[in-house]
């Protein structure tokens, strides 16, 4: 199976197009309904057969590339369209298949009587074909082109509904600035490529990652290299300063929210990271640079989401602060820690934000949850399982995010110093805290709901069993990375599992002062009690004295309201960035040099071209004896020529 | 000669055993006439198939001149020669696909359409596959002459008379100088065969005689690639042809022409003075293409369009030839090959659309067709798309080679004009995409039946097109493996 790996990429390809070219002409939802989630089906069950040999092989012959096709040759360019498997692949793969499936299952309720039912499934399986291409690419350029794929489809999908509102515009508006901030990232990303082609003379990922570990490459180079892919990175997976555009993504369904905008696109900066390991190892300012971002973009979101009222809103700032966390693991060279932490983050995160699409469903499309309350009582099963997820993204063991955040924040502590360290618990209690007050605000205390006009009802069994499946996988998901004091090296499964990946970049950069385990046991009992603390206070706050909650917000209202409109990060955008350039743009570059000099010249020469056209069609007179007399002086003139250079 | 070397020779076999085969059936068997068209179709494609799979199987280039060796030493086998053998007769089996039902379209339908066909393939296997001027000369007669015939096909029409007659006369010109030009090689060389020829050249390009002589001969081909100033005959030709006619022409039998010229001028190029024929051929490459751009925007017929783009995309491959590189005559073969499908699509198309009145013939009628014939609309699209080398489609790819190669060549200012001739067109391409999408029809009335036969030729040139855009890769190793 693993050398049909790219059957998994080939799959919702075809997904795409019969749904894409028929997916209208099919009269019924079911029939577009399991052609899409069939075939990414089919790709998760390919890539869990590729997991499963690969598991029973020796750990030296895991790696494989399969080579379709020679793709772009051209000079010293020589690149395939190939796929990779290696534990990073698989393991992104998986994650990517399998929740992507368990997203288009739950769509299919989600979707259903929408007048683009099938449109949606296209996009999505032209998401989880592009998504596919990132992941298991062997070179950078195929990677971009998944890159660039499912940025295209994050574009189509937040623009969705682009009939519909949104805040103060449309959903279009809202797709249009995840593209251009997007773009800028690319930029990044396009410019460090360029350099790894310039230094490394290739695109391969086995090359250039052989030609980084032996070193002849000055330090700065590796420096620009690292921090070009991060710009990528921090564009994709919505980082300081390129987050303004995954907040606004919300405009899209919920399911795109759950699946792209959580789960699996956001992540691929951290993937990209993690890929290049090497590299940001031999670049120990770029490591900086990202565990710094990472942590003040995880801090700084997780203020924000504190006060937000649109479920989804908070439920979006909480993937900002996440995606955070996986970046300062990173910055602190624990490059399995945080790729398990993307991996218990996609569970625990599209639980909650199918489990938000549930109650956005059930209580017709009103998402402020200060009109919630209660909703225990109609919809059990969302119930159940949203605590389940809230209680895994806390960090309260033995649930999943416990394990992967636990692993950061001690990464942190050794490697970072106690700055890092505290700032981090800080963040993971202010999360504690918001998930906790989303949960009671929704699901308990009373209803404020006009219950004369809005019947919450639970949703559909094809919604509700991929919820359930994926509250098992954040409550069982953690144990698969168990920390090295409870049951030593060999049990933390994850980390043994990519650690040939991340072998040479380990290497390379400092692990951490040597800490006795009473210290690891201390911070992880302060980082849990903490956490169950927020909890309570936020059970005492939201469902006890509601009052509270006014009064701190009145006493404090310059906060709050700084808070509330997101530190007024998009006004400073739009004063500093956005309105200078459009000003420029429109008095000069639009008025001027475009309509003027570019329009001006084009249209002169395109004049000239044409007097020149009406011209020469006189030559084409018809007479057979012109055309003879005019090859004739052709000959003659090469005769000529020739005669004359000989 | 060995039995072997009759399975070297089996394209060839293959071929004009099929065109007795048909001759004998016409002849005989009364209702024999309807499997005509299937017969001719599975012959030329078992003849591709067979000549793409031995491609590497068979011993490459120059064999010597052996009096046991099969037919003389005058053939070869095996490598570029089969894969021009696999362009010509796939190419050919798609424009069979066309003809089929546009025969019956214009009610011109007689059985000899289909052994011309066969036997202008069997002259283009010959040029290619050919050891020896007069093997040349033999094969470009044999499809020039069945070209002729099929010029004017359309007996009753004046202007397929019209094409055909000029066609003649001046394909006849211009083969008067051609065979000039082997009689100086000839007298010079002492020699008809190529390997012969080659042996010498070190010695012979210094003689103003044999440099007179291949100049000729270069020119006598440059006429039916249609490359200015050898060009005059392609637009009256390409537009007075029934369009199934002109979709083989335009492809196969440039490609044809082009096979020939890379025979001797790459071997001569290399030995003698490049700077002779390479900048005579920069000055016909600039100026077929700007010609042809530019001429093609005055036109409202849309196979004369058509015309002029193929003289400008003669001139796009001509920059091959003046860079002199391998580079470039991989280039010229892969443009080639892109070249052969994207036109077999559009002159498909609009055989496909053409009425026995000449609808769809003027560019205007292709107004509003995006509504009325979404598929067809969108697949013409698709190929003016890659027409004007817009990626990623295989005309893209096709211009990058070439103008990679001029670049590497240090003809850097070829590939501008290259670029520059291909804005200009992407004017008159993308005309027709604005007339089919953006412009109201003012005929709303139903298009006739679309032949299924003629919409599989155009869904194989298209998958082709694309295919050759996404991974052009596979396509030019395999070229730079054979040179």
């Amino acid at each position: 199976m693993r050398n049909l790996i790219y059957l998994s990429v080939v799959f919702p390809l075809i997904g795409f197009l019969v749904n894409g070219l028929l997916g209208r002409k099919f009269k019924s939802e079911k029939v577009v309904g399991i052609i899409g989630s069939g075939a990414v089906g089919a790709a998760f069950l390919v890539v869990l057969a590729a997991f499963v040999e690969t598991l029973r092989m020796p750990e030296e012959g895991r790696a494989l590339i399969v080579t379709l096709f020679q793709w772009v040759k051209a000079g010293n360019l020589d690149v395939s369209i190939a796929y990779q498997i290696d534990q990073l692949s698989l393991v992104m793969g998986l994650v990517v298949t399998g929740v992507g499936f368990l997203i288009h299952i739950y769509s299919i309720g989600y979707m259903h009587g929408d007048k683009g039912f099938w449109r949606f499934f296209t996009y999505l399986n032209l998401f989880i074909f592009a998504m596919m291409n990132l992941v298991l690419a062997d070179n950078f350029l195929l990677m971009f082109l998944g890159w660039e794929g499912v940025g295209l489809c994050s574009y189509l999908l937040i623009g969705f509904w682009y009939d519909r509102k949104f805040e103060k515009s449309t959903t279009s508006d809202a797709a249009k600035k995840a593209f251009v901030v997007n773009r800028i990232g690319d930029f990044g990303f396009l410019i460090g490529m360029f350099l790894i082609y310039l230094n490394f003379g290739s695109l391969n990922f086995t090359t250039v990652f052989a030609k980084a570990g032996v070193g002849n490459i000055p330090e700065s180079t590796f420096t620009l290299i690292a921090l070009c892919l991060f710009i990528g990175a921090a564009g994709k997976s919505a980082q300081i300063p390129l987050f303004v555009w995954l907040p606004d993504a919300m405009a899209g369904p919920t399911p795109v929210s759950a699946l792209i905008h959580a789960a699996t696109m956001v992540t691929a900066g951290v993937y990209l990271v993690a890929r290049c390991s090497i590299i940001y190892a031999s670049a120990p300012m770029a490591l900086t640079v990202v565990a710094v971002i990472g942590l003040a973009t995880a801090f700084f979101a997780a203020t924000v989401g504190l006060v937000q009222t649109d479920i989804k809103k908070v439920l979006a700032y909480s993937t900002v602060s996440q995606l955070g966390y996986m970046f300062l693991a990173m910055g602190m060279g624990a490059f399995s820690a945080g790729i398990f932490h993307v991996v218990t983050h996609a569970f625990f995160k599209a639980l909650l934000f199918l489990g938000a699409g549930s109650v956005i469903h059930g209580m017709h499309d009103e998402q402020d949850i200060r009109k919630y309350g209660n909703l225990k009582k109609y919809m059990p099963k969302t119930a159940k399982t949203f605590l389940i997820a809230a209680i895994a993204i806390s960090g309260i063991p033995p649930f999943a995010g416990f394990f992967s955040k636990d692993e950061i924040l001690w990464e942190a502590f050794s490697v970072g110093g106690f700055g890092f360290w505290i700032f981090g618990v800080i963040t993971a209690l202010f999360t504690a805290f918001y998930m906790f007050r989303l949960y009671f605000l929704t699901f308990e205390g009373k209803e404020r709901f006009d219950s004369h006009h809005v019947h919450p009802h639970e949703s559909p069994a094809v919604m509700t069993i991929p919820l359930m499946i994926l509250a098992f996988l954040s409550i069982v998901g953690g144990f698969l990375g168990m920390p090295a004091i409870f049951v030593g090296e060999e049990g933390n499964l994850f980390g043994r599992w990519l650690a040939p990946i991340f072998k040479s970049a380990e290497t390379k950069i400092f692990t951490g002062a040597e800490h006795s385990h009473l210290m690891e046991i201390l911070l992880m009992a302060i980082s849990v009690a903490g956490a169950a603390l927020a909890i309570y206070f936020a059970k005492f706050v939201y469902l006890h004295k509601p009052e509270i909650a006014e009064k701190v917000s009145a006493k404090l209202k310059p906060i709050y309201t700084t808070l509330l409109n997101k530190y007024y990060v998009d006004e400073i955008y739009d004063a500093v960035v956005v309105n200078p350039i459009r000003l420029v743009s429109e008095s000069f570059l639009w008025k001027i040099t475009d309509v003027k000099l570019i329009d001006g010249l084009l249209n002169k020469s395109a004049a000239l071209v044409d007097y020149l056209s009406g011209y020469i069609r006189k030559i084409q007179t018809g007479a057979v004896q012109f055309y003879a007399i005019i090859m004739m002086t052709g000959i003659l003139a090469a005769l000529f020529w020739i005669i004359k250079s000989l | 000669m060995e039995m072997k070397d009759l399975f070297y020779a089996m394209p060839l076999l293959i071929v004009g055993g099929g065109i007795l085969l048909i001759l004998l059936i016409d002849m005989f068997f009364k209702g024999g006439k309807k499997i005509i068209p299937a017969l001719t179709f599975f012959i030329l494609l078992g003849t591709a198939y067979y000549s793409l799979f031995t491609i590497n199987q068979l011993p490459i280039g120059l064999m010597p001149v052996s009096e046991f060796g099969l037919f003389y030493g005058m053939l070869s086998f095996g490598g570029k020669a089969h894969l021009f053998y696999f362009l010509f007769n796939f190419g050919s089996a798609i424009a069979v696909l066309i003809a089929n039902d546009y025969l019956k379209k214009i009610e011109t339908e007689y059985s000899e359409y289909y052994i011309l066909l066969l036997s202008s393939v069997l002259g283009m296997m010959l040029i290619a596959g050919s050891r020896n001027l007069v093997m040349i000369f033999i094969g470009l007669e044999q499809m020039s002459i069945s070209f002729y015939a099929l010029a004017g096909y359309r007996r009753k029409n004046i202007l397929s008379n019209e094409a055909a007659l000029k066609y003649f006369l001046l394909g006849s010109f211009a083969t008067g100088f051609l065979i000039y030009g082997m009689a100086f090689i000839f007298g010079t060389a002492q020699s008809m065969m190529l390997i012969d020829i080659f042996s010498q050249t070190s010695v012979l390009v210094k003689n103003p005689l044999f440099m007179i002589g291949i100049l000729l001969f270069l020119i006598g081909f440059t006429f039916k690639i249609a490359a200015v100033p050898f060009h005059m005959w392609a637009p009256d030709v390409y537009e007075g042809s029934p369009t199934s006619v002109t979709a083989l022409m335009a492809t196969v039998g440039k490609a044809a022409a082009f096979s020939a010229i890379l025979l001797i001028f790459v071997s001569v190029a290399k030995m003698g003075p490049n700077s002779v024929f390479s900048s005579m051929f920069s000055v016909v490459a600039v100026l077929s293409m700007l010609y042809g751009s530019i001429a093609a925007i005055a036109q409202k017929d849309i196979k004369r369009m058509l015309a002029y783009s193929s003289i400008a995309h003669a001139g796009y491959m001509t920059i091959g030839l003046a860079a002199v590189n391998p580079s470039g005559i991989a280039g010229i073969i892969f443009y080639l090959v892109a070249y052969t499908f994207m036109n077999l699509g559009a002159f498909g198309i609009i055989a496909l659309l053409e009425s026995k009145e000449g609808k769809f013939l003027s560019i205007e009628d292709y107004k509003g067709l995006g509504t009325r014939q979404p598929f067809l609309a969108a697949s013409l699209a698709i190929i003016m798309f890659a027409l004007s080398g817009i990626p990623p489609f295989a005309g893209f790819f096709g211009k990058y080679y070439i103008f990679l190669a001029a670049i590497q060549s240090g003809d850097t200012w070829l590939a501008l004009v290259g670029v520059l001739s291909s804005v200009i067109s992407v004017y008159f391409y993308l005309r027709v995409v604005v007339y089919m999408y953006f412009s109201k029809s003012d005929d709303e009335s139903a298009i006739l039946e679309i032949s299924q036969t003629g919409l599989l030729a155009v869904i194989a040139s298209l998958v082709l097109v694309i295919a050759f855009g996404l991974a052009p890769g596979s396509l030019i190793r395999l070229i730079s493996g054979l040179i």
